[in-house]
């Protein structure tokens, strides 16, 4: 089936099979969105693609498109429940901008910036969190992982491995590694695997790689998230 | 017309918001044309009387930091949240998954090159808080200026906008959290 879908008032076509996000994108109209990524199986988990559709709140990475379909996107109500979503995921973990190797290219941080997000609103967890140094070329730094799952989709559907899982539910949910120890370095991890690069904050970083580009060349020191991500989903990502 | 009264201080922070404050340059004359300060580093005002604004660099990280947000508080008609310190309590609060007893003993008896090892115990000193806390837990904040620091821009395109009486904003290249 293919037609037509209505957001914010500017008619878009889709073809078939395609969820709101993904035309939307080829449109060339940005949902913000963290555990969405062009050629992986939809997660819903992140919830910042919530958009109204005929009324009702769906996650737009997961809901097919229909011919018809009024969506509203860009409404105060929906840039706020996103802001509070982010303030949720900046609160929760331990995210110190200042001294994060990937502060200026973080997806995290970007959609916080394209949301105008000022303050965290909410008390901080100060959860401890352990890091993983074990493996040579690869850190876990769980204080910055907002499980989207998209190291464990990578590992799976792109590597053909198992390397990560998330367990736990709710407030005990957390990443966690396939291999006898659980630690990275006895896992099946390769520095070049689509699940060691993946990782839209700095949670899964490649070592003796920070800072190599300098403040205000990075992604996001000048370009909003909603630019950056249109051009490169709608560039490559339709694999 | 009479000139607004801002006081500014730092809690558990650098300065370094207020050094970048001071970048504001040649803008500072514009501004003193308008505006005075009561407590501040620059005036070495004890004690905050009442102001229009109180600027805040720094997250809580004692007790005399409660004691001293709390005075700013109730002098303040604006109370502002200046950097990442105060917003989320930066770089100080990553001490806060380590027991404040094993941040003293690394700190001042079993860390490198430490002398004449003892945990400083002068009554005069504010006693640590368990946590570093960003300021927005203890007392109700007015407006949030991001950044480590937040530019001279930042502080300027704010106070601008209050001194006209418009709702400050601020464009995408002036939020930034590092």
């Amino acid at each position: 089936m293919t037609g037509t879908i209505n957001i914010d008032g500017q008619n878009i076509p889709f073809e078939e099979g395609q969820t709101i996000i993904e035309a939307a994108t080829a449109a060339g109209v940005y949902i913000p969105h963290l555990c969405h990524q062009p050629g992986y199986t939809p997660h819903g988990s992140c919830k910042l693609c919530t958009v109204k559709v005929n009324g009702r709140n769906c996650s737009a990475c997961t809901f097919p498109a229909a011919d018809g379909q009024t969506v509203i996107n860009n409404s105060d109500e929906q840039q706020l429940d996103r802001r509070r979503i982010t303030q949720m995921l900046f609160v929760e973990g331990n995210h110190f901008c200042p001294s994060c190797e990937k502060s200026g290219n973080c997806q995290l941080q970007g959609v916080a910036y394209h949301l105008n997000m000022l303050d965290n609103h909410y008390p901080h967890f100060f959860e401890n969190r352990e890091m993983d140094a074990s493996h040579p070329d690869i850190l876990i730094d769980h204080n910055r992982c907002i499980f989207c799952n998209l190291c464990v989709r990578a590992s799976q559907e792109k590597d053909g491995k198992n390397v990560f899982g998330i367990a736990g539910r709710g407030i005990n949910k957390r990443l966690i590694v396939n291999s006898p120890s659980g630690q990275l370095q006895d896992s099946q991890i390769d520095v070049n695997d689509c699940a060691a690069h993946i990782c839209p904050t700095g949670a899964i970083l490649i070592k003796r790689t920070g800072y190599q580009v300098p403040i205000g060349q990075r992604i996001y020191d000048h370009k909003d998230i909603s630019e950056v991500a249109l051009a490169q989903e709608n560039d490559n990502g339709q694999d | 017309m009479a000139k607004i009264k801002v006081a500014t201080t730092s809690l558990a922070g650098c300065f370094g918001c207020h050094m970048s404050f001071l970048d504001l340059d040649e803008r500072l004359v514009a501004l003193a044309e308008v505006a005075e300060f009561d407590r501040s580093p620059i005036t070495d005002i004890e004690h905050c009387g009442p102001c229009d604004i109180g600027l805040i660099e720094g997250g809580v990280c004692n007790s005399e930091n409660v004691h001293v947000l709390r005075e700013f508080r109730k002098n303040c008609k604006i109370l502002v949240a200046v950097g990442a310190c105060a917003i989320n309590g930066g770089l100080p609060a990553m001490r806060n998954h380590i027991s404040l007893e094993d941040c003293l003993l690394e700190a001042y008896r079993d860390g490198i090159g430490v002398e004449n090892a003892q945990i400083p115990s002068d009554p005069e000193l504010p006693l640590l808080l368990d946590k570093v806390h960003p300021i927005h837990e203890i007392v109700k904040i007015d407006y949030f200026l991001p950044g480590c620091p937040p530019s001279a821009d930042v502080f300027w395109t704010f106070l601008t906008a209050l001194l006209e009486g418009r709702e400050p904003s601020f464009p995408y290249e002036l939020v930034h959290y590092d």
